[in-house]
């Protein structure tokens, strides 16, 4: 049944929005440190656990990918409520720091992304 | 009639909300297929179609009226994450053990970059105050690290609300940018993606940049975003914060 993968899909999340909020409270934030990324990597895991011992019905899956399908739409809505004329009216020093940042931010990703990719290549040689 | 057209949708507006982004998406793809010829993905320019709507409302977009307010929902941060980590279920784990240390270096740098050179603008365009200066760099790391910090720090709400402002400016370059960008910076694979988030950081805005670009990279920059604002809320008010005191003060 479909609502399996959903109820699955909730558990993952609610888990994880746990996990980081616990760790905010570890670090004194008073706020959810990765608690996404916890419920991603806690659905990549008991994913490939249910594969493994055939309990993953494709029926399960579907719920799951429903949801997965669904993110564009979302965000499309999520981009129709942001507070747009704000980030206008904040000023020129909001634009400038917003926008400089992101696209200085944008020009270090291949420096960056080097790092794995250079050990990628020398494992091969170990 | 026209009152009880508006009842209706405005009881219903979750699902009046499917209506709206359903067919937001597909004029997005009329207009990505017919007057584009498809060298503008078709989600990008749905996306820009809902940064425009957004200009029809106040301070939640276009959910500020009232038969839209079901869009606050379905965009909202609870369904948004929830949709993030389903797509979880496409992500391979080998890709992100890979880019595992890649992402933490980006994520270190990200918040750095992102605080000081938004700190050093700030400094540039006039604010000698180094609780300001702060609170305007946190905020461009994301706009919930700039409010924290911000809050913190004890500083006027004129400054919290550009420090807002800067992170919303940042979400947008973004999600408008990264399809520009992509091919430039070498975005077209999971590593890569994983560091985009890394330094972004911006859920919002590496999210929907990545879908904008290729629907696949998604979960990859999400995941290092995620933890993105948490180290910013940790650093900024902080450490970064005395080393300002230490530069200006």
């Amino acid at each position: 049944m479909k609502i399996y993968g959903v109820a699955m899909l909730a558990l993952c999340f609610l888990v994880g929005k746990v996990l980081g909020n616990y760790l905010g409270l570890l670090i004194q934030i008073d706020g959810d440190i990765g608690g996404v990324g916890f419920a991603m990597i806690l659905l990549i895991f008991s994913n490939s656990y249910l594969k493994k011992k055939g309990l993953m019905q494709p029926e399960t899956a579907y719920g799951i990918l429903f949801w997965s399908s669904m993110y564009i739409p979302i965000i499309v809505a999520m981009a129709a409520t942001l507070n747009v004329r704000s980030a206008i009216s904040g000023g020129w020093v909001a634009v400038c720091a917003g926008a400089v940042v992101t696209l200085g931010a944008f020009f270090l990703v291949p420096l960056i992304a080097k790092i794995g990719k250079e050990k990628d290549e020398k494992t091969p040689d170990l | 009639m026209i009152e009880i057209l508006k009842d209706v949708l405005t009881k219903n507006g979750l699902l009046f909300a499917f209506l709206v982004v359903g067919s937001i998406l597909l004029l997005a793809f009329w207009i990505s297929k017919w007057l584009t010829y498809k060298r503008i993905p078709s989600v990008a320019i749905a996306i820009v179609i809902g940064l425009g709507l957004a200009f029809l409302g106040e301070n939640k977009g276009i959910s500020d009226i009232p038969i839209f307010a079901g869009m606050a929902l379905l965009g909202g941060a609870m369904l948004r994450d929830f949709a993030v980590v389903a797509t979880a279920m496409g992500a391979d784990m080998n890709e992100i053990k890979n880019a595992g240390l890649a992402g933490a270096v980006s994520l270190l740098i990200g918040v750095s970059f992102s605080f000081f050179l938004g700190a050093l603008i700030a400094f540039a365009m006039g604010y000698t105050d180094p609780k300001s200066i702060a609170t305007i760099g946190a905020g461009a790391c994301t706009y919930i690290v700039g409010p924290i910090t911000g809050t913190a720090l004890g500083v006027p709400s004129d400054i919290i609300a550009i420090s807002v402002a800067a992170g919303v400016v940042k979400t947008i370059v973004a999600t408008i940018g990264t399809p520009l960008i992509a091919k430039t910076i070498g975005l077209d694979n999971p590593h890569s993606a994983v560091v985009f988030g890394g330094l972004i950081g911006t859920t919002s805005g590496v999210t929907a940049g990545l879908a904008a670009t290729d629907p696949k990279l998604v979960p990859y920059g999400a995941l290092t975003a995620t933890f993105y604002t948490g180290l910013g809320c940790l650093l900024c008010p902080s450490v970064f914060y005395f080393m300002i005191l230490f530069l200006v003060g």
